[in-house]
C-alpha cells in the first residue's frame, strides 16, 4: 500500500520464559493507511497488545521489521523511540493512565511540555482538546473527581492535544459502561473523520466492532482474518 | 521545570509519607546548623575572648619561655631595649613578667603564677586600673575561678611568698584589689596580677619582661624576642573545637543517615508502586533516563521542603538562641568557653548544609530510581515488575 503509514513484515515476538521461549506473535504482515479506523480483535493472549506495543515503539519485534511513519522501530535508539512516540503516536489505555496528582487541563498538558510549545499555543491546544471530548468545564478537576467515562474522554484529549499521526487506543473501553462506550467511541470515530487520525484499537468488546473500518482479528498470534467494514449510516445518528 | 512541578505535585500528593520524611530531614538539617552554628559561635568567642583578655594579636616571647614548662619560666626573661621600651611607653606593646610565687590563703599552700602587667595597659581587658597602689598594700587582681578556687574575695589581704632574682625568697601580703570574670582558663586559673613596676621591685628584675603583646595587626620581628603568631597562640583552642566538632558530625551523619534512608525507602516504594505511571511517561514520550530524573528530582526535592520547614521552624528558633545564647554555666572545664555562648551562623555553613542534604537526598533518590532505567516500557505499563 502506497500510502501506508505503518507496515508490518514478516513481524515476530517472542518473549523469554523460564528457559525457553513464548511467540506472542509470528509472521504478521499488515499494512496501515492514513485515516484508518481499525480494531484488532480476538480473544485474550491472541497478541493484539503486543502488536500494539511494537507499532508504538514501546518494544521491538523480535524477527521481522516494523515502518511506523517511514522510521524502523528496531533502528531506533530510546532517545528516537521516545521522540517518535511523543510527537506522532498517541496512546489511550484501558485503565486510562492518567496522571493522578494532575488536573484534568494538566494532564493534558503534559504531552506538549515536552514538545516546547509557548503557554498560549499550549492553552489553546489543551483547550481545543478538551472541547472535543466535551470537558472544558472539567479542566480543573482531579482524575479522582471523574467518572470512568470522563477519565478515558481525557485520554483521549491527552493522546490527541499533541495532533499524532496514530493513535493506539488497547481495549479502550474495557472498563466503560455501554453508554460510555458508544460515547468514547463516537468521539474517537469524531477525530478520525475530521482530522485523519489514523486509530487503531485492540478490543474483543462487541460494542467497538460497529464503529470500525476494518476489523483485523487475531489468535494464537496471527492474523486469521483481515476485513474491510461498511459504513453504517446509522452508527454516527 | 516540568520534572520539578511534578516532582512537587507527586510528593504533595503523598501526603503523610511526604511530611514524615522532611519532618525527619529537617531535623537533620536544623540540628546540624544547630550544632555547627553553636561551635562556630564558641569558637568565635573563644577566640575573641582570648584576644582580648591574653593574647591580642599575637605575643614577643623570651626565646626561652614555655609556659608548660615551670621550670624555665624563673629565667625567660630579659631587659627591654631601647626601642621597645618606647613602643612599650606608647601602649603598642604590653610587657609581661611572669614568675611562679605561692600564696597561703587560708593557711593552705597554693602554687600560683605571678603576672606582672602595666596598671596603665589598655590593650587588654585585665582590668588593671586596679593595680595602681592607692595604699601602702600592693594592689593584685584575680579572676572568679581563682578567687573560688582559693576562697578570696575582693578586700582580703593574702601572704605571697616568692624568690627573686638571686633566688633567694621574700614574702609580704597583696590585697585582692578586683575580681574579674573572664571565660579564658588560662587567664584566671592560677594566675595573679599585679603592677608590672611592682613585680620589677619584687624581682629585682629592673626593665626586663617574660613576653610582650602586640595589637598591631601586622606585627614586625623584633631582635632577641620569638614572634608567636595567632595560629600558635590559639591553636589549643583550634584543636579543641576541631576535636567537637569531629565528635558531632558522627550524631550529625547517624540524624542525616536516618533521614536519608527514610528518603530511599520511599523511593524504592513509589518505583515499586507506580510502575504505570513510569510506563505512561515513557508512552507519552520521555526517555526512560528523563523519568529517572522526574524520580530523582522527586527525591531531591525531599531536601528542598525539609529546608522551607527547616527554615519555617529552625529561623525562629535561631534567632531566639542568638538572641538569649546557651548557658553553659561556670563550669571551668580547662578550655575557653563562655558562660553563654551565642551562636554563629554563616552563610558558608547554612550554603554547605543544605548543599549536603540537597547532594545526599539526591543521590540515594539516584539509586533506586536507576532501576527505571532498565525496565521494559510494557512491563512497566502492565505494572508487573517485581
Amino acid at each position: 500500500m502506497n500510502n501506508s503509514i505503518i507496515q508490518l513484515q514478516n513481524l515476530t515476538k517472542r518473549f523469554p520464559v523460564g528457559n525457553g521461549h513464548f511467540t506472542a506473535l509470528t509472521d504478521i504482515n499488515l499494512s496501515f493507511g492514513k485515516g484508518e479506523f481499525t480494531g484488532l480483535v480476538g480473544p485474550s493472549g491472541s497478541g493484539k497488545t503486543t502488536l500494539l506495543n511494537i507499532i508504538g515503539s514501546l518494544d521491538v519485534p523480535s524477527e521481522g521489521k516494523a515502518t511506523v511513519l517511514g522510521k524502523s522501530i528496531a533502528g531506533l535508539n530510546q532517545k528516537q523511540a521516545a521522540n517518535l512516540r511523543n510527537h506522532s503516536i498517541g496512546f489511550i489505555f484501558q485503565t486510562y493512565n492518567l496522571l493522578p496528582v494532575y488536573t484534568v487541563y494538566e494532564n493534558v498538558e503534559f504531552a506538549l511540555l515536552l514538545q516546547n510549545m509557548s503557554a498560549t499555543d499550549r492553552r489553546e491546544a489543551v483547550m481545543q482538546a478538551l472541547e472535543w471530548v466535551g470537558l472544558t468545564d472539567k479542566e480543573k478537576s482531579k482524575p479522582s473527581m471523574l467518572s470512568g467515562g470522563e477519565c478515558q474522554r481525557v485520554a483521549i484529549a491527552r493522546s490527541m492535544v499533541k495532533k499524532p499521526q496514530i493513535v493506539l487506543a488497547d481495549e479502550p473501553t474495557a472498563n466503560l459502561d455501554s453508554k460510555n462506550s458508544h460515547h468514547i467511541l463516537q468521539t474517537m470515530q469524531k477525530l478520525n473523520d475530521e482530522l485523519g487520525v489514523t486509530f487503531i484499537f485492540s478490543t474483543h468488546d462487541e460494542k467497538v466492532m460497529q464503529y470500525l473500518k476494518r476489523k483485523i482479528s487475531l489468535a494464537d498470534g496471527k492474523v486469521v482474518a483481515d476485513e474491510a467494514i461498511m459504513a453504517n449510516e446509522t452508527l454516527n445518528s | 521545570m516540568v520534572a520539578f512541578k511534578l516532582a512537587y505535585k507527586n510528593l504533595i500528593g503523598a501526603g503523610l509519607r511526604t511530611w514524615l520524611n522532611v519532618t525527619v530531614l529537617s531535623f537533620a538539617f536544623v540540628l546540624i546548623i544547630f550544632y555547627n552554628g553553636m561551635i562556630d559561635g564558641w569558637n568565635r568567642q573563644g577566640r575573641n575572648d582570648t584576644q582580648e583578655w591574653e593574647v591580642a594579636q599575637g605575643q614577643y616571647w623570651h626565646p626561652n619561655y614555655d609556659k608548660y614548662d615551670v621550670f624555665s619560666i624563673r629565667d625567660s626573661h630579659q631587659a627591654v631595649s631601647g626601642d621597645v621600651k618606647s613602643a612599650v611607653d606608647s601602649g603598642k606593646l604590653v610587657p609581661v613578667l611572669i614568675q611562679q610565687a605561692t600564696i597561703y590563703p587560708q593557711g593552705r599552700m597554693f602554687g600560683i603564677m605571678l603576672k606582672g602587667v602595666p596598671h596603665q595597659q589598655s590593650l587588654l581587658k585585665l582590668p588593671t586600673q586596679g593595680l595602681q597602689p592607692q595604699t601602702s598594700d600592693l594592689p593584685a587582681i584575680i579572676g572568679q575561678r581563682m578567687a573560688d578556687a582559693v576562697k578570696l574575695k575582693k578586700g582580703d589581704k593574702v601572704l605571697i611568698r616568692w624568690r627573686d632574682k638571686n633566688g633567694t625568697f621574700d614574702a609580704r601580703e597583696i590585697l585582692v584589689a578586683d575580681i574579674f570574670h573572664c571565660d579564658v582558663p588560662s587567664v584566671d586559673n592560677g594566675q595573679v596580677y599585679v603592677d608590672y613596676e611592682a613585680i620589677q621591685k619584687m624581682m629585682g628584675l629592673n626593665n626586663h619582661a617574660t613576653l610582650l603583646i602586640t595589637g598591631d595587626e601586622d606585627p614586625k620581628e623584633i631582635e632577641d624576642w620569638d614572634f608567636k603568631d595567632l595560629k600558635f597562640l590559639l591553636s589549643e583552642l583550634d584543636q579543641m573545637i576541631e576535636s567537637k566538632k569531629a565528635g558531632g558530625i558522627v550524631l550529625q551523619v547517624v540524624l542525616l543517615l536516618i533521614a536519608l534512608l527514610a528518603i530511599f525507602d520511599t523511593q524504592v516504594l513509589s518505583i515499586f508502586r507506580r510502575q504505570k505511571e513510569i510506563g505512561t511517561y515513557i508512552a507519552l514520550g520521555l526517555t526512560r533516563w528523563q523519568v529517572v530524573g522526574i524520580f530523582t528530582i522527586e527525591g531531591a526535592v525531599h531536601s528542598i521542603l525539609a529546608a522551607l520547614v527547616g527554615a519555617a521552624y529552625g529561623i525562629p528558633f535561631f534567632l531566639w538562641l542568638d538572641t538569649v545564647g546557651l548557658s553553659f554555666g561556670t563550669v571551668d572545664v580547662g578550655i575557653t568557653i563562655a558562660e553563654k555562648v551565642y551562636p554563629y551562623y554563616s552563610v558558608g555553613l547554612i550554603v554547605s548544609t543544605l548543599l549536603l542534604v540537597v547532594l545526599s537526598a539526591t543521590v540515594v533518590s539516584y539509586l533506586p530510581a536507576r532501576k527505571i532505567a532498565r525496565m521494559k516500557p510494557t512491563d512497566a505499563l502492565k505494572g508487573k515488575i517485581q
